[in-house]
């Protein structure tokens, strides 16, 4: 998805609406450079017999990694003018490396409070199959009209 | 359900904050974490975009809260919150059950953090997988000045 080239509003979201989809498929590559920018090496991430013999099908796509592309979508949303305030996800399922990882969200609030708009939203990435693998939720401080 | 494997020394453990040490929020760990998820925006890239957007240098996209200076390197397992690292747990495998970020502030490259964590909860169930342990933690980022700039809420599954 390119980058928002005009400022969504809190004026202009309501309750119920879906936001602009970012749509992802890892290559082993990208887990590798991940694994680096995150300090998180642990094998099953990127060494297939290792992987295998914790007893998945092969390697896996790092959690985290779905979350920083919700905070991605979340980004791309709300720039330049917003603030990501909250975001986060459990980590339900497995995705697998080249397979397209779809994360979404929707508006569930908007409100005021301390004198700041806010937007709530359920957040999730959903695999091929269109399960979600990591239901989310985040909070969003959006300017004003 | 099994008898419950969570000591009285692991519940006199829920809410002490351990040092998780220092990190540096630098320019080339904001650009190699953008890099690494696919970030678009410039702000992440450089600093001139971000500084023209109202921030005070290259912004760390969400997420990124420093690379840690310590010579120590816990790879090889999901990394875990020190107070968890410390835990003696009968179950042998895990899992990272999820994460959170709260922002308080911006994070920008230049910012020193320094984060303490705690255990918040423990919670034993019987999943699909067997008997487990879920233990919920706590982070908080101070930037150089004294200001909590992040949280992170996150989740370890033991099984």
């Amino acid at each position: 998805m390119a980058l928002n080239t005009s400022q969504v509003t809190f004026d202009d979201v309501n309750v119920g609406d879906e936001i602009p989809a970012l749509r992802k498929a890892c290559t082993t590559q990208q887990l590798v450079m991940w694994a680096a920018a995150s300090g998180d090496f642990y094998q099953i991430h990127y060494d297939p017999d290792f992987a295998r013999g914790t007893g998945l099908d092969g390697i896996i796509v790092h959690g985290a990694l779905k979350n920083a592309f919700l905070g991605q979508l979340l980004h791309d949303w709300i720039a330049p003018a917003g603030f990501l305030r909250r975001f986060g996800c459990q980590y339900r399922g497995m995705d697998y490396p080249n397979q397209e990882i779809v994360s979404r969200g929707i508006v569930t609030r908007k409100y005021e409070q301390d004198g700041q708009a806010l937007v709530d939203l359920d957040i999730w990435t959903e695999n091929a199959a269109g399960k979600k693998t990591t239901p989310g939720t985040a909070t969003v401080m959006l300017p004003r009209r | 359900m099994p008898d419950s494997i969570v000591s009285a020394e692991m519940r006199d453990l829920i809410g002490r904050e351990v040092d998780e040490g220092v990190a540096e929020v630098t320019t080339s760990g904001c650009r190699l974490f953008a890099r690494a998820v696919g970030h678009t925006d410039p702000i992440f890239y450089d600093d001139d975009s971000a500084r023209a957007r109202g921030y005070r240098a290259l912004v760390a996209p969400p997420g990124y809260l420093g690379t840690p200076v310590s010579p120590q390197n816990r790879g090889g397992m999901v990394p875990v919150p020190a107070p968890i690292a410390q835990l003696r747990i009968p179950y042998r495998r895990q899992l990272d059950g999820g994460t959170a970020y709260e922002y308080l502030e911006p994070v920008v490259a230049g910012d020193v953090v320094t984060s303490r964590s705690k255990i918040t909860r423990f919670e034993e169930r019987l999943g699909s997988i067997g008997p487990m342990l879920i233990t919920y933690h706590e982070t908080a980022y101070t930037r150089q000045d004294g200001t909590v700039v992040a949280r992170m809420y996150g989740n370890v599954i033991h099984y």
